[in-house]
């Protein structure tokens, strides 16, 4: 579900969100408009903003873990835990974590890649929210869901997302779970490269 | 400079919280795991609250943070000070144009990039990482920074290992006890050292 279709239509905050965020076309290859969230973080308000919403939407829904997608999960999801009063945990590519880890493999255009999470870091019980970047497929964020929920026993309450796809919009689920989204995707940035189409807007790598 | 001689109370509680895994990644290196302190949520404020403090009101505008775990502490920092948030990456994962230093490893270099762009010529940068062990990383970061006009501030970390005591960087050796006070002149402010 969108920001805007769920109490925050005409939110001005939303606007300069999806402004700040900056579009880099072939990035990482020919054909993706990247949506590079690096230029937000570069905007104080914005970032800030960003924050609250989801800090506004999690406060009273008793959330005790917010899990984070390397690496830029990292950026936006221990603000949040701070501000609720949750744990943060890292969710991460496989051999970085240190001590006793699960993982949970997921598909990648070719091939497939594996997200793992220490065992000591979430119990049944645990109410969670998934945090990253930007959702496209939802294949990284189907595998942080399989881990805290189906493999740990936590509840999964939500996913939150600064960008997502359009296919997200209404009620649409990832693995039975809701995703919130603040902003869709832009497709050209200051129309510096006019003479690409949008049929070229296309699923971007995980970070 | 660390905090610890300070004595403020929020220290050991942090310090506490701190896992040491043996033998990751590899034998013999003891892993000063702080995903363990990012799972006491009072812990983790005490942290931030810690760096926040100190730099609150200081000019600072950027705060830069070091791929992964500086992502974990610089963003809350930042946000709380007032500053901009840089990611400081490995090489390949910041779309645009970039700029890159390398520095070495105990085998081979590795690489760290900054989007150009990002800092403006003159801004006051503070530079965050969990970690300080032989300073290479810090060292490259700092260089990235000021390749581009900024002045680093300070360089901040929660953990400073013993190898640094002992660098070739550093001007200063045989401090007993005391935490690396500069790192190629700039200074280190770190919370928790491991003798």
């Amino acid at each position: 579900m969108f920001a805007a279709e769920n109490g925050l239509k005409g939110d001005p905050r939303l606007e300069a969100i999806s402004q700040a965020i900056r579009v880099v076309p072939h990035f990482p290859k020919k054909g993706i408009m990247f949506q590079d969230i690096t230029t937000l973080l570069l905007d104080h308000k914005a970032f800030q903003d960003t924050v609250d919403i989801f800090v506004d939407r999690y406060r009273n829904m008793d959330i005790s873990v917010v899990a984070g997608i390397e690496a830029r999960g990292f950026m936006f999801g221990p603000s949040i835990a701070l501000a609720i009063g949750a744990k943060f945990v890292p969710l991460r590519k496989p051999k970085k974590l240190p001590g006793k880890v699960i993982c949970e493999e997921y598909e990648l255009e070719y091939g497939t890649d594996c997200l793992e999470m220490q065992v000591d870091a979430v119990q049944p019980g645990d109410r969670a929210l998934i945090v990253d970047d930007l959702v496209a497929t939802g294949g990284t964020l189907s595998a942080a869901i399989r881990l805290l929920g189906k493999r740990m026993g936590a509840q999964v309450v939500e996913c939150g997302c600064v960008v997502g796809l359009p296919e997200v919009k209404g009620q649409c689920r990832l693995n039975g779970k809701p995703v919130y989204i603040l902003v869709e995707p832009r497709e050209i940035d200051n129309c510096r490269h006019a003479d690409i189409s949008s049929e070229f807007l296309n699923v971007q790598c995980s970070g | 400079m660390s905090a610890v001689i300070d004595e403020d109370p929020r220290v050991n509680g942090i310090k506490t919280k701190i896992r040491v895994v043996p033998d990751f990644p590899k034998p013999g290196i003891m892993f000063q795991d702080i995903t363990t302190l990012l799972l006491d949520p009072k812990a983790f404020k005490d942290t931030v609250d810690l760096f926040v403090e100190r730099y609150k009101g200081r000019n600072i505008s950027v705060v830069a943070g070091i791929e992964a775990r500086g992502f974990i502490f610089g963003p809350p920092i930042a946000l709380a000070i007032g500053a901009k948030f840089v990611p400081l990456r490995k090489p390949k994962k910041l779309p645009g144009e970039v700029i890159s230093e390398e520095y070495t490893l105990e085998y081979g270099s590795d690489c760290l990039e900054m989007h150009v762009g990002a800092v403006d010529k003159g801004e006051c940068a503070l530079v965050v990482d969990d970690l300080i062990a032989t300073g290479g990383t810090l060292c490259a970061a700092m260089n990235l920074l000021e390749r581009a006009g900024a002045e680093v501030v300070e360089c901040a970390c929660l953990i400073e290992l013993p190898e640094l005591k002992a660098s070739h960087l550093l001007p200063y050796h045989g401090y007993p006890l005391l935490g690396r006070d500069r790192l190629h002149g700039k200074p280190l402010y770190v919370l928790v050292e491991y003798l």
